[in-house]
């Protein structure tokens, strides 16, 4: 299942040393981290091990305090220049994440906008497409999550598995080079899951670079080109999901998938 | 209350006996006698006359004082929103100076007392006698002189709008961050610049905690604007105090005034419900299919 291999090798972000904290505690401590174009990288770990923060960092959400993190060829956040760092005005911020999609653990669906209004938004307000094309365009991206029927509804008159499925076709409107999900089945019941899981895989068989903060552990053996442990704002352990989930080298990793799996190794994925 | 039989365990249907709630006819009786009484004692006072009331009720200056009233009351709550809203988003600028300014505001014109607020924009010309607009170091410019500016009209609009500011700034400010900071970061995400992010996303969600204290705000500056009788504003207290200034009937002309007040704040009471139900209750269907945020907020089409 390795889908990835062999797709051209650009990088896509090159994390090294990356360190952040805030109100003086330290989140991460040092994170070296790369993905190349075309691969899923999925990312594990205990809650607090820094994983979320980590892939808000990877978008400008949350600022990166130390070391170097490259995403899509830029410095994340500033710029050097004349020998000094000049962090980046909010508009340079905003053009920089145009190219990345990021999905969230709780949706974060525009409350006040359809499912079609929602993916029409991003084309509408920040690429200044026309509503007739950005309309046209939105409703195949819910075409191919499956979610055509339900472009009128609000977010409210929607499942977790259906508004996840809306923020995914969303994040793809905008055209993006990377997608960032942050736990994005934590929040759902058990029987909603895998319709979400199944438009992820779609995505990654379609050749998009993925990074995926999760602990459903199948779907990252499964679908994932490399696989990392994080734990205390390190990334304790990576390589490819096979080999690293069948002999981790850590004892911090062995605990963890020991609990995780207890209740998640039988799990069908199909 | 049941009063069909209800069927026993066999199937016959066996009557409900009334029950009757002493306890409630004895609280309403009392109730009533209190609230009654005074009332009787006011309606059937023989130095009242009913006569005069009706007289009054429809006469030309108290009909010019109701229109007044409405042209102030609207004008200073128009007044009070746009400044509000601008007062609002300085203060959760990240700017220091312009959030400094903005606490700064709500503090001084929440902590003045607006009949002092009136009375200073009335008496402005003992400060400033002329104002002045000219583009600097020229002599290019307009003059005006104060008192002919600061009419009771304008003093009163200007008062109670500045003041109205202050308040609502702060009905805004909890409205936009009432907005759950996902829905930033989710915009943040798609690409929008904070100002967009603002206009597009947060606002539009905001305003169905904003509009239905509006309501509130506009039926409570109908009664306040009474206030501006102190300036001589030509609204409805100000002519019915100078009708029973001359003819001594105080009692009646107060009942002829609070009969205006009180038909006024039913309408606007009745307006503020259909704004409520439009706004209050389903939260989130508010901006689209030509709701008022829809015209409001100019839609973004490149």
């Amino acid at each position: 299942m390795s889908a990835g291999e062999g797709r051209g090798a650009a990088p896509v972000v090159v994390a090294s040393d990356v360190r952040m904290g805030y109100n003086g505690v330290q989140v991460l401590n040092g994170v070296d981290f790369t993905v190349t174009s075309g691969e899923v990288s999925c990312v594990i770990g205990p809650s607090g091990s820094g994983k979320s923060t980590f892939l808000r960092c990877v978008n400008g959400l949350e600022p990166v305090l130390g070391g170097s993190l490259r995403v899509l060829g830029e410095e994340v956040g500033h710029r050097l220049r004349d020998g000094r760092y000049h962090p980046w005005t909010p508009k340079e911020f905003a053009a920089f994440r145009r190219n990345i999609g990021m999905v969230f653990q709780r949706f974060n669906l525009f409350a006040h906008q359809s499912a079609l209004e929602n993916v029409a938004c991003g084309p509408v307000h920040v690429l200044g497409m026309s509503q007739d094309r950005a309309r046209t365009l939105a409703m195949e991206h819910l075409d191919r999550v499956g979610l055509a029927d339900h472009a009128h509804k609000r977010p409210h008159q929607l499942s977790g598995g259906q508004q996840q499925r809306v923020a995914i076709a969303r994040a793809l409107a905008m055209n993006p080079a990377l997608m960032l999900f942050d736990e994005p089945t934590s929040a759902l019941d058990p029987e909603l899951v895998d319709e979400v899981l199944e438009v992820m895989k779609s995505l990654a068989a379609d050749g998009m670079t993925m990074i995926v903060v999760t602990h459903e552990i199948a779907f990252a053996r499964e679908v994932g080109d490399r696989l990392a442990f994080f734990a205390d704002g390190l990334v304790v352990e990576e390589g490819r999901p096979h080999e690293l989930l069948a002999a981790p080298a850590h004892e911090r990793t062995r605990a963890f998938l020991s609990s995780v799996l207890g209740g998640q190794e039988g799990r069908p994925t199909q | 209350m049941r009063n069909e039989p209800i069927a026993d365990g066999t199937g016959t249907p066996v009557p409900v006996a009334r029950t009757w709630h002493w306890g409630r006819w004895l609280a309403a009786a009392v109730a009533l006698a209190v609230a009654g009484w005074p009332a009787y004692l006011v309606v059937v006072n023989p130095r009242l006359d009913w006569g005069k009331v009706a007289e009054y009720l429809f006469n030309e200056r108290i009909l010019s004082g109701v229109w007044v009233t409405i042209e102030i009351s609207v004008l200073a709550t128009a007044l009070g929103l746009v400044l509000g809203v601008l007062v609002a988003v300085m203060r959760l600028a990240h700017n220091p100076v312009l959030s400094g300014l903005a606490t700064f505001y709500i503090w001084f014109f929440r902590g003045t007392p607006v009949l002092v607020q009136l009375i200073f924009w009335y008496n402005l010309a003992f400060l400033f006698p002329e104002l002045v607009l000219k583009i600097p170091f020229t002599a290019i410019g307009l003059k005006w002189d104060t008192n002919q500016v600061m009419t009771g009209f304008t003093s009163a609009m200007l008062g109670l709008g500045l003041n109205l500011a202050a308040y609502f700034a702060e009905t805004v400010r909890a409205g936009i961050q009432a907005v759950d900071r996902g829905q930033t970061e989710a915009a943040y995400s798609l690409g929008m610049t904070p100002a967009k992010r603002m206009r597009v996303i947060v606002l539009p969600q905001a305003l169905r905690i904003i509009i239905p204290p509006t309501g509130n705000e506009f039926i409570s500056m109908l009664k306040t604007t009474s206030l501006v009788y102190v300036v001589a504003g030509h609204d409805l207290m100000t002519n019915a105090s100078q009708i029973y200034k001359a003819n001594n009937r105080i009692m009646e002309l107060l009942i002829v005034a609070s009969v205006w007040y009180m038909l006024m704040t039913a309408v606007a009471t009745f307006l503020q419900g259909r704004l409520e139900r439009r706004f209050g209750s389903d939260a989130v269907r508010l901006v689209r299919g030509g709701g008022v945020a829809a015209r409001v907020l100019p839609k973004v089409t490149a």
